[in-house]
């Protein structure tokens, strides 16, 4: 039992916890952008990167460093926003979709020029787990994890629930053409959705660093579980995506916990699970599980 | 280098620049007439060049077959099984926004992806399946083999453009073209729409699995590393917005351009000194990647734009 | 004289590069209630649009109290006091009621939030128990109410109606051209586009008729449902209880 909490359960909840911060940005701006980011992996690494470069110039920890690698992450969002999504505005959304798919690439190969490809470590050594009751082993950066992923969750229902921001987001997400009617700037909605979802994805990466490595495919890697839990959270629904992306991490830790002797999955097909979720939702629910909106 | 040389430095142009062409027009009958978005090209490439290859590639005893049969046996089989994945892939996602198709096909791209890794007795995983043989390769050898063997990815490259161009002149390729541009008005045109589309991404995977076969015999090996999956995906995109979406011939062009300018950027980063030469790689893609953004702002009707078929009378 | 609060002169607009409007003009005064009819397609929706800076006007002018608001944009004509409430698709389906005159306030908000939220509810009493509920939930007319609610929460001059009884019961219809004349006694310029040609000219201080995109009536509400060509071509056929959908207008 402990086994299955120390080494499938923990784990599937710290991976759980990076797709859900991942994913409330997907879900976010194809909510009011009405486009999939196909960049939004490659926004992960590259807040995880300039937090590299901080820990190696300044010589500060990642988290410290973890707030300048976030505004950093969301100027670079902002910019690719106005040089290369706001020009394909009024368009149909699927060239939007292109463009993110040529900047996921730019975004990369970016990296690989001004980083190298090899992986690094924030900080080198073995973390030795907190034992709790004798047997609950958890890594402090897991706890680290999962507790700021859950005061983001709290901050984000309140922000969105009762701030005005929060409620003209949710408004251009419903419908972008009744806002602009009813006196919403939606530029200034769409530019601050852009901000909160490079934060969150900034320390996703970061968060991705801490718990295995920083390298150049550590967001593309993650982008379909993103995606999947996405769509599970219904599309335009954040607190949603958070609740996909903690189901969907935790449904790839257990599909290789082995019941009577046999896991149902071998690990090297984890991220597998992750596509399986996302076909059967299109088949059966493509509305996701808390009645998001299809977009059409 | 030699007149020589330089022809057949042409001729491996022309061969990749053929397989590309392939890709190309088949990218354009999904999106360039079905005005679906396929993320995940690599895959149904993948899907071809294994088949090929385990079809085609003599007894081999670290995984299953060769099966030794000839190349076009072997080019048929790669098409209908990567069409047998397009088929499943549009029948769940024609229904719904580009979008989500978009993200399934990234996604099965990267199954595809893992079952080459992990499954060793199919694709001898990381090592590659080698000995993938060339038509025709017991009459000539040498440089006559890479003759003909253009000749043939030629021959490959008309039969795909004919049908391409059947599709372009039927009268749902004429409505979807209308459409294409408009995702509103094609949710709300209905079933007859998602059955063309549904064709026109399976025609598409077909040809693309059959330019993957094509790739494998001409490599002579296969594995997971033989190509840059995103890479694939990536540049056939470039090439169709670059060339014209909608537009047969302009698919073609774009593809021999493209790959000519692919080509040139690694002529030009050969020239960088050594401590960057390593990343030279990584320069082309960011100056592809640039490349798209320049092309889908400034260029997006392409640099044959798209004319609408006549009319003919019946 | 005044100035009029809303001037459309010599408009022609449409959508993309096509024109659906010609030459058009209206003038509507303080306190009153202009109304558009006409037969479906004649244009009226996408006059009201040209006025609301969501298509695109070729020629002509659109004046607001004596200025140009043709480049003004459409999020900041709230803030200058105009509102409008689209045909269809006119509420946040996914916000509480509440959220909904909640959002009505954010581009221009009245002096006091409180005392105008009860004031508006107080006209519309059908939304005070369902506060909580979602938009989305709300009955057709419900809606319609809400959507007239959440653009009076900015305390407008000039609100802009596009056929406000679209879809609605008789019974209901009533109701909203009751509350119309209502919502004008506190001070208001109604401008809007009604099917129900009839009801909306009674209630009209000015009333015009478009036919194929061009201006082919014009008068008092009285004059136009006394004029025998008008009542013969567009008025005889409309029984009392029709009940015309939609006429969206658009290509």
């Amino acid at each position: 039992m402990m086994e299955f909490i120390n080494f499938y359960l923990i784990p599937g909840i710290t991976l759980g916890s990076i797709y859900a911060l991942g994913a409330v940005g997907v879900s976010m701006i194809f909510g009011i952008l009405r486009f999939a980011h196909f960049a939004h992996g490659d926004l992960m690494t590259t807040g995880a990167y300039i937090a590299l470069m901080l820990v190696w110039v300044l010589g500060v920890s990642p988290l410290v460093a973890m707030p300048i690698a976030m505004a950093g992450t969301a100027i670079v969002a902002l910019l690719l926003d106005r040089l290369f999504y706001r020009p394909l505005r009024e368009l149909p959304t699927i060239y939007t979709v292109i463009a993110s798919f040529g900047v996921a690439l730019i975004l990369r190969s970016l990296i690989q020029v001004l980083w190298g490809t090899e992986a690094h470590v924030y900080s080198p050594g073995f973390q030795k787990p907190l034992i709790f009751f004798d047997s609950l082993r958890i890594a402090s950066r897991h706890i680290q994890i999962i507790s700021t992923t859950l005061a983001i969750a709290v901050a984000l229902h309140f922000f969105l629930k009762h701030s005005r921001l929060g409620r003209s987001m949710r408004a251009v997400s419903d419908d972008p053409e009744l806002a602009r009617i009813a006196g919403i700037r939606t530029e200034r909605v769409i530019a601050f959705t852009w901000i909160t979802g490079a934060c969150l994805a900034a320390m996703a990466g970061i968060f991705v660093g801490l718990d295995t490595d920083v390298h150049t495919n550590l967001g593309w890697n993650m982008l379909l579980p993103m995606f999947a839990a996405a769509l599970l959270g219904g599309i335009g629904k954040p607190m949603g995506a958070i609740a996909g992306g903690l189901i969907i991490g935790i449904a790839e830790e257990l599909v290789s916990y082995p019941v009577l002797g046999v896991s149902l999955l071998s690990p090297s097909y984890k991220s597998a699970v992750a596509f399986i979720i996302m076909l059967v939702l299109l088949i059966f629910r493509p509305q996701g599980l808390f009645k998001g909106r299809l977009l059409q | 280098m030699t007149a020589d040389g330089l022809f057949f430095y042409f001729v491996a142009f022309m061969t990749m620049g053929g397989i590309y062409a392939i890709l190309c027009l088949a990218l354009n009958m999904q999106w360039g007439f079905g005005g679906l978005f396929n993320a995940g090209i690599a895959g149904f490439y993948a899907v071809g060049a294994y088949t090929g290859a385990i079809l085609t590639s003599a007894r081999s005893a670290s995984h299953v077959g060769g099966f030794d049969l000839p190349i076009v046996v072997g080019l048929i089989v790669a098409g209908i099984l990567s069409g047998l994945v397009g088929w499943a892939i549009a029948r769940i996602c024609v229904r719904l926004k580009a979008d989500y198709l978009a993200m399934a096909s990234i996604g099965i791209a990267e199954i595809i992806r893992l079952i080459v890794v992990n499954e060793e007795w199919l694709t001898n995983g990381s090592l590659g399946i080698a000995g993938i043989p060339r038509p025709l390769e017991k009459l000539f050898n040498g440089r006559e083999a890479e003759l003909v063997f253009v000749v043939f990815v030629w021959i490959l490259v008309a039969v795909t453009y004919l049908v391409a161009q059947r599709l372009r002149v039927s009268p749902w390729g004429r409505v979807m073209r209308a459409i294409r541009d408009n995702d509103v008005a094609a949710a709300s045109i209905g079933k007859d729409i998602q059955r063309f589309q549904t064709e026109t991404f399976i025609v598409g995977a077909v040809f693309m699995g059959i330019a993957g076969a094509l790739s494998a015999h001409y490599f002579k090996f296969f594995s997971p590393d033989a190509t840059e999956p995103l890479l694939v995906t990536f540049l056939t995109w470039v090439m169709l917005i670059a060339g014209g979406s909608g537009n047969n011939r302009g698919a073609i062009a774009g593809a021999l351009i493209i790959w000519a300018i692919w080509s040139l950027t690694e002529m030009l980063t050969n020239q960088l000194p050594t401590e960057w030469a390593t990343r030279s790689a990584y320069i082309r893609m960011l100056l592809i990647g640039l490349f798209l953004q320049f092309v889908l702002q400034r260029f997006r009707s392409g640099l044959v734009p798209e004319k609408p078929p006549e009319l003919r009378p019946r | 004289m005044n100035t009029p609060v809303l001037v459309i002169e010599n408009l022609t607009a449409g959508y993309g590069t096509t024109a659906i409007v010609h030459d058009v003009n209206v003038t509507l005064q303080e306190r009153e209630i202009a109304v558009i009819v006409g037969p479906n397609g004649a244009g009226k929706s996408t006059l009201l649009k040209a006025v609301f800076g969501l298509n695109n006007c070729f020629s002509g002018d659109i004046l607001y109290r004596g200025s140009s608001i043709l480049k003004t944009g459409t999020a900041n004509l709230v803030p200058m006091g105009i509102s409008a409430v689209p045909q269809s698709g006119n509420v946040f389906p996914s916000l509480s009621v509440t959220e909904n005159l909640e959002i009505g306030t954010y581009a221009r908000a009245p002096k006091n939030k409180a005392h105008t939220m009860a004031r508006i509810l107080s006209l519309f009493p059908d939304l005070k128990d369902k506060l909580k509920q979602d938009a989305g939930e709300l009955s057709g007319g419900q809606r319609q109410m809400l959507a007239i609610a959440r653009a009076l929460m900015s305390e407008p001059q000039l609100l802009l109606l596009d056929e406000p009884t679209a879809g609605l019961s008789p019974a209901f219809l009533e109701i909203i051209f009751d509350l119309i004349l209502e919502i004008r006694s506190t001070g208001l310029s109604i401008l809007m586009v009604e099917q129900n040609a009839r009801q909306a000219l009674r209630i009209a201080d000015t009333g015009y008729v478009l036919v194929n995109g061009e201006n082919a009536y014009t008068g008092s509400g009285t004059e136009l449902l006394a004029n025998d060509e008008v009542r013969r071509s567009f008025l005889g056929g409309q029984a009392r209880l029709k009940s015309k959908q939609s006429d969206s207008d658009s290509p």
